[in-house]
């Protein structure tokens, strides 16, 4: 087959043209940098809480660094990843709250399903198992 | 210094000679048997002098033309493995009744019905799918390949090496005996400490990675490069149900890859995710492996919902009843089936309120299910129905699926459920379903797209016995089953007690048997077109007087699929470029860029055959090199940069022009 260079695109190349058009934005050095420090930042809370316990309560510890880990997807997906609702005609946005929806089912459906494991199975003795429905 | 033993077992791990199972009769005469046919395969293929093209034009090919006939090939040889599986399940339970113990012992039997749904599901259904969607997707939407073409055939690949490492269970050591989805902890170390459990964690692994890439190369595929104006709501309505059908491979398989995940550290690890003490849990395995096996069957149902779309739509020569209300269906049913995992556990020990709710998304999920049933009938009122083959496997769809349908629901009702669960009633609802929904699409559009693939269509004589046999050797087989269920016969037992039950199994024995003659009938039915192909020659490129895209170019297709990209004003655009008296474009051809063909994928997957058997039988200096091995290769991969060419426009001009004077000798 030949390797030469067509003079002008055919219908595939503008086909594909046309797709790149609609493609996210490539970040500025301002908001690589912003994200950068921003993630640093996020990391950097959680060590401090954990190694200089700062707080009494390890709960509220672990809550507090889930909450900063959330924030530092929603970071990363905004500096590093580019989105926003306008990229790729909006497909990301799309995707994103298809999966979020998703996730959030998977994890309190299973939380709600192992809920009740635990409560109506767990303590089991031959006497309890025998008066299950 | 190492003694010899040490030596060994760094070598060989815990691989030895006891391994090969020599002293099984049943498995010995099977090697024979794939031995001769193999060494037969090869000397065919030197005899004719086949070995070039075969690595160049197909096994290293990009064209998803290719790789969706070689991902059906692989589906058709899987079929015959697990049906020779399910054939000797149904011999064995016809037989083992008042004292006899069959033929089976148990721990072999156990191996059979696991490696059966492990097969059918996993390397039959799923390839056959994928390799369906593979081939008509890009033509239907007027592209000339997927996005990713070397991705497409680097996850064939991966399928291919899964499949690879299931069947080396077969002659190397033993396949697991937990039943298809593995629940620990009788898949946990302490139970199975054996290499079968092994088998199928690597086996699925290795091609869940296929899957899933080739998920998102679809997605990608359907959402970008679509023909002009083929906007979301003109797109057909196979390519539709594959874009959910991706989205829902994109969206689980990676819970199925976590969830083995877990249960891989369990076995090699010692950790204590699904064990019974130490704070494990093994119902949460339940759990994770449900919130990806419910989406699954619809992953498997959904494109076999969207090929009798096109078949009803193309045999009734008609538009499709109700488009917008198919594609909303399609829609619905990809969101409801991740709210409905629990309804494969009922019995496991939820409360009432998580049963009712499971309960209760499980029935509206007939709705839209149902909504399709109308839309099909409604095509086919008052249409002019030709009932040709790819027509019969619908209609014959539509009585048993129904059937099938009215079963779930009934199983969807949790009192109900505590009766039925793990009952043959359960095994009869599920095969009625994929083998009256998924198979029976799946014949459908083998018959139906054939002609686009190969330029000549299926006989259809044995077509229609092919049809007839599996149909009635399916009620042979499953009706009794639910009767038995209903009995309260459950599923996995090799031995029975009770001499009266003897009969519904040697009945649904003689169905299987029947089935077989229609996986027969087609293996004939291949070879009798393929001999009379002259007669039965697609000269038109649109043999069934179709309406989608796919159509309006030659058959088989040009490697450029399209000269031109097509642009769409219609739903059915080939129907609406037809009406409107469309003049194909006979010059000002350009050259056209395409993908280069890659070796890669290949290798790839060969090395991860390796790795997984060095994985199975703790050889860690084999496991550790083939990985290395791999991602060198794939880092190497990067740097290859001769990866397109270009078609030049006379070319483009001569295969276009054959073609013209084709279509003139025609009328």
């Amino acid at each position: 087959m030949s390797t030469h260079a067509p003079t002008h695109e055919d219908a595939f190349e503008a086909h594909h043209g046309h797709s790149h058009g609609h493609e996210a934005g490539h970040g500025t050095f301002k908001s690589y940098v912003t994200g950068f420090v921003l993630s640093v930042i996020l990391t950097a809370i959680p060590f401090w809480l954990v190694m200089a316990e700062v707080i009494d309560s390890p709960v509220l510890t672990a809550v507090i660094i889930m909450a900063l880990g959330a924030i530092q997807i929603v970071v990363h997906m905004i500096f590093f990843l580019h989105m926003n609702t306008r990229s790729e005609g909006g497909w990301t946005m799309m995707a994103l709250i298809f999966t979020i929806v998703l996730v959030a089912i998977a994890l309190s459906g299973s939380l709600w399903v192992m809920h009740h494991l635990n409560a109506n199975m767990m303590p089991m003795s031959p006497e309890m198992m025998k008066n299950m429905p | 210094m190492f003694s010899d033993t040490d030596l060994l077992k760094f070598v060989f791990g815990r691989l030895t000679l006891e391994a090969i199972p020599y002293h099984e009769p049943i498995l010995v005469a099977t090697f024979v048997a794939v031995a001769v046919g193999g060494i037969g395969l090869v000397g065919l293929i030197t005899y004719y002098r086949f070995w070039g093209t075969l690595w160049r034009d197909w096994l290293t090919s990009v064209d998803h033309k290719k790789i969706g006939i070689m991902y059906v090939i692989l589906a058709l040889v899987m079929l015959l493995r697990g049906f020779a599986d399910a054939i000797m399940m149904r011999l064995q339970q016809a037989m083992a009744f008042g004292g006899s113990e069959g033929y089976l012992p148990p721990h072999h039997y156990d191996q059979v019905f696991t490696a059966h749904g492990v097969i059918m599901i996993f390397f039959m259904a799923m390839p056959f799918v994928t390799g369906l969607m593979n081939f008509v997707v890009p033509l239907q939407i007027g592209a000339r390949d997927v996005s990713f073409p070397f991705l497409n055939n680097f996850s064939f690949w991966m399928t291919t090496a899964g499949a690879i490492i299931i069947m080396l269970s077969l002659f190397v050591g033993e396949f697991a005996r937990t039943g298809w989805l593995a629940y620990p902890p009788l898949s946990g170390a302490d139970y199975s400490p054996g290499v079968g459990v092994d088998y199928y964690i690597w086996g699925l692994q290795v091609a869940g990675i296929g899957t899933t890439l080739s998920g998102i190369n679809l997605i990608a595929t359907i959402v970008k490069m679509r023909a002009p104006g083929m906007t979301m709501m003109k797109m057909p309505v196979f390519t539709w149900t594959s874009l959910c059908t991706n989205v829902l491979i994109v969206a689980t398989f990676p819970v199925l890859t976590a969830t083995l995940a877990l249960l891989t550290l369990d076995r090699y690890a010692g950790t204590n995710f699904f064990t019974n003490d130490l704070g494990g849990n093994p119902m949460m395995y339940v759990n994770l492996i449900w919130i990806w096996g419910h989406p699954e069957v619809y992953i498997l149902i959904l494109p076999a919902f969207g090929i009798f779309s096109e078949v009803v739509a193309t045999f009734c020569g008609k538009r499709l009843f109700g488009y917008a209300s198919m594609v909303y269906a399609t829609v619905v049913i990809t969101i409801l089936s991740y709210i409905v995992w629990l309804h494969h556990f009922f019995t496991m020990g939820s409360g009432a309120s998580v049963n009712a709710f499971f309960g209760i998304t499980t029935m509206i999920i007939s709705i839209p299910t149902g909504a399709k049933m109308f839309n099909w009938l409604f095509t086919m009122y008052r249409g002019r129905i030709r009932y040709e083959v790819p027509m019969l496997w619908t209609v014959g769809f539509m009585v048993t699926f129904v059937i099938g349908g009215m079963t779930g629901v009934l199983l969807a009702v949790p009192p109900a459920d505590f009766v039925l669960h793990n009952s043959l009633f359960l095994i009869a609802h599920f095969h009625n379903v994929i083998i009256g929904g998924v198979v029976f699409g799946l014949m459908a559009g083998v018959v139906y797209w054939f002609p686009k693939a190969f330029g000549f269509r299926l006989d259809p004589f044995w077509g229609k016995i092919s049809f007839w046999f599996w149909l009635t050797g399916f009620y042979f087989a499953f009706m009794p089953l639910y009767v038995l269920g209903l009995m309260g016969v459950t599923r996995r037992v090799s031995q029975f007690e009770d001499p009266s039950l003897q009969i519904w199994f040697v009945i649904a024995a003689f169905g299987a048997f029947l089935i077989a003659l229609g996986i027969l009938s087609m293996l004939i039915q291949l070879v009798v077109s393929f001999i009379k192909r002259e007669e039965l020659r697609d000269t038109t490129g649109d043999p069934w007087d179709a309406r989608t895209l796919e159509w309006s170019t030659s058959s088989p297709p040009p490697d450029y699929n399209f000269a031109f990209t097509p642009v769409v004003h219609d739903q059915d655009s080939w129907w609406d470029m037809k009406k409107r008296g469309h003049s194909r474009p006979v010059g000002g051809f350009k050259p056209i860029h395409m993908p280069r063909n890659t070796g890669t994928g290949v290798i790839l997957g060969a090395i991860s055959v390796v790795f997984a058997f060095g994985m199975v039988w703790y050889m860690w200096w084999l496991a550790g090199l083939a990985f290395l091995a791999m991602v060198v290769i794939a880092i190497g991969h990067t740097f290859n940069y001769d990866r397109d060419f270009y078609i030049p426009a006379n070319v483009i001009t001569q295969t276009e022009g054959k073609r013209t004077e084709l279509l003139a000798s025609e009328v």
